[in-house]
């Protein structure tokens, strides 16, 4: 306890002076030299030390290092963003903005190329996205006298007719008709084509917003927007069903071996805008992945299978011993076999039930065995872990609740305002968070190779792990009139101290990453 | 039934009044959305002699969807299957309302004198085509014989 104190409160020192590398490592070479240097007395044991380390953390105005930046858009501003590209890509093209927001789309949004290879040949970009550009006309309806529409063959006089650029000329209706069923059915890149065969002119936005009604206008709007946000490797929709809000962030995909980029969208939800997944800080996207599927995946099933059985010598029917001497008789073809050799019974003689038959092969078995056992025994242990802040964290509306009721409880005892007791409700926020990132540093653990980076690492995680049982501790408390206010601060102390060892702990694990300190049991580029 | 489209009622006319060479299609009486089919082999194909029989059904949405087309005959050909279904970009992806049953059935026709085994629907007869194309042809014209041959017109 004392001596991992000391080490956080080293490796917070070293975040903000990241001049002394060479600090760093000596520190990790050896943990007694540190200990040697740093009177470590000072740091250990006691409150001041806590609002010490915490005043190393908040005093640092640079950004942390676990956190990226981000902006969450509303649909309005995606919609804003769009209109802003493509008036600004007119501009400079020098054509409609219906135009060029087929082109821009065509271009999957990416506006470099677009300009670029504009300007090297406009003819073939304008070909092949579909445009026809004629400034002297825009799409609007008018009835032409004995016009006979070549998809309905209604020539009715009154008709309403609609032509692209193309000059294919059709009816109104089947226009309508024609443009409802393709959004209806959108197929996700949205390129509706001039109804004519063979013409591979695209029906722009202000066409399909004269000729359709506003529900399947709306839906179209929905459409664009979805393929905007998906066509932009730095957009992400918030993946909370419903949620409509977009959040930009900069983090390319190369990047996610070294940073995990959890956002937060306005509806609250924190998320890892890298893979989409709730927040799971601090371990890296790929060891997530890596983890569900070991968690889903029947292999453990066949794991405990080796551990716990033997195959029967005879019919290889797998058999679990689960007491008696190792006399067994296999209950399937009835093979009467010695358990510790599994060689036949029979050969056993006069030494019942105590076999000293071991030969290399048994041996050999044994190892094995021993060995997928070992494996199976880290992952539970590792998994329970994982599982129990799982659950807990399930529990939290509970918690919620209760804290509620706890609030009020203590303004009718106390003289305690509303937003004197808001500290509860503060206490329970940063207790759930531990929790989710408690639950990841399991896996981040997992996966890490054993070495002393590693064993600080889990000395931090025991550390955060106590320090938040001792906190829903006091959270759990009954309030009694006369301990509130000590209650009040030691409940204020520990959410301080907790909070400010999960920032650490963030801290010191993405500062590692960025640095290629870990080192994994897995290869985590691919 | 509700009352047929002005479109379909023409086209049928057209059909049967300005009728294809080697196509000859006639709706069923009951169901006027319903087309039995004949399709002549083209000459110089190794389904040259053969009558085929498809079904083709105008689809409520139609012209908005394409019309659902099936051989009946058996064929032996790399962009149909052993259920008579047809690969044909037109009748999918690449439908335009513009299209007519006419256009559909003549695009059939020249799908079975250019058999295309790199868009294979049936990869067995493809593959053979691939491998072997003059046993393969030579095949297709042996199942032409077999199940497409006219011995008798069958209108009086």
């Amino acid at each position: 306890m004392r001596r991992s104190f000391a080490r956080r409160r080293f490796q917070s020192m070293y975040d903000i002076s990241d001049e002394d590398l060479t600090f760093e490592d000596s520190y990790r070479d050896s943990d007694e030299d540190v200990e040697d240097v740093e009177d470590e007395d000072d740091y250990v044991d006691d409150d001041d030390t806590d609002l010490d380390f915490t005043d190393v953390v908040a005093g640092k105005d640079h950004k942390k290092n676990y956190e990226v930046d981000f902006v969450v858009h509303s649909i309005e501003g995606i919609v804003k963003n769009q209109d802003d590209e493509v008036t600004h890509v007119s501009n400079i093209l020098g054509i409609q903005k219906q135009h060029t927001a087929t082109l821009l789309r065509h271009f999957h949004w990416n506006k470099e190329r677009l300009i670029d290879r504009y300007v090297e040949d406009s003819t073939e970009v304008l070909n092949k996205a579909g445009v026809i550009i004629d400034n002297t006309k825009t799409s609007k309806l008018i009835k032409v006298p004995g016009f006979i529409c070549d998809i309905c063959c209604n020539n009715d006089e009154d008709l309403d007719t609609l032509a692209l650029s193309c000059e294919h000329r059709f009816c109104k209706n089947c226009y309508e008709h024609y443009l409802t069923q393709k959004i209806k059915d959108d197929d996700g890149n949205l390129r509706i084509l001039c109804m004519a065969n063979d013409c591979n002119v695209i029906v722009d936005e202000e066409t399909i917003e004269l000729i359709v009604n506003k529900d399947i206008h709306d839906r179209y709007r929905t459409l664009l927007n979805r393929t905007y946000v998906n066509d932009k490797e730095y957009l992400r929709w918030c993946p909370v069903p419903n949620c409509e809000y977009v959040i930009e962030c900069h983090i390319p995909h190369i990047s996610l071996t070294s940073i995990v980029p959890t956002v937060e969208c306005v509806c609250t939800h924190r998320f890892c805008f890298g893979c989409g997944l709730p927040d799971h800080q601090p371990s890296i996207c790929v060891l997530v992945k890596k983890w569900i599927k070991k968690c889903d995946d029947y292999s453990e099933t066949e794991d405990w299978i080796s551990t716990h059985t033997k195959e029967c010598g005879k019919c290889h029917s797998n058999i679990e011993k689960i007491g008696g001497s190792n006399y067994m008789t296999c209950c399937k073809c009835k093979y009467e076999f010695c358990w510790v050799c599994m060689g036949p019974w029979s050969k056993h003689g006069t030494s019942w039930y105590n076999c000293d038959r071991y030969d290399e092969k048994t041996i050999d078995a044994k190892y094995k065995q021993a060995e997928s056992r070992a494996s199976l025994e880290r992952y539970l242990l590792y998994y329970n872990r994982f599982a129990n802040h799982e659950q807990s964290a399930k529990l939290d509306r509970e918690l919620y609740n209760k804290t509620e009721k706890k609030m009020v409880e203590m303004q009718q005892i106390s003289d305690l305002s509303w937003i004197e007791v808001q500290f509860l409700k503060k206490a329970v926020d940063i207790l759930v968070q531990c929790r989710i990132t408690l639950k990841w540093t399991y896996v981040f653990a997992f996966y890490l190779a054993r070495n002393d980076q590693t064993n600080v690492f889990e000395d931090n995680q025991r550390d955060l792990e106590m320090a938040v049982e001792q906190l829903l501790e006091l959270l759990e408390k009954p309030i009694e009139a006369e301990i509130i206010a000590e209650l009040k601060q030691q409940i204020l102390d520990k959410t301080v101290y907790v909070g400010s060892h999960r920032e650490g702990l963030l801290e010191d694990t993405a500062k590692g990453l960025l640095e290629s300190r870990w080192e994994f049991q897995v290869d985590i580029k691919n | 039934m509700a009352t047929l489209p002005k479109r379909i009622i023409k086209e049928t006319e057209r059909l049967i009044a300005d009728a294809v060479p080697g196509i000859n299609a006639r709706p069923h009486e009951e169901n006027l959305r319903y087309f039995d089919v004949d399709i002549t082999g083209p000459e110089q194909s190794p389904f040259e002699g053969g009558v085929f029989k498809l079904e083709l059904f105008l689809p409520e949405e139609y012209p908005m969807s394409p019309p659902r087309v099936r051989f009946l005959t058996k064929i032996y050909h790399p962009n149909i299957d052993k259920l008579g279904r047809i690969c044909l970009d037109i009748l999918k992806d690449k439908w335009s309302p513009a299209l007519q049953i006419r256009t559909v059935l003549l695009s059939i026709q020249a799908l079975l004198s250019a058999p295309n085994p790199d868009d294979p629907l049936a990869n067995d007869v493809a593959q053979h085509w691939k491998d072997n194309e003059p046993e393969a042809i030579a095949k297709a014209r042996e199942w032409t014989q077999t199940y497409a041959e006219r011995i008798v017109p069958p209108q009086e």
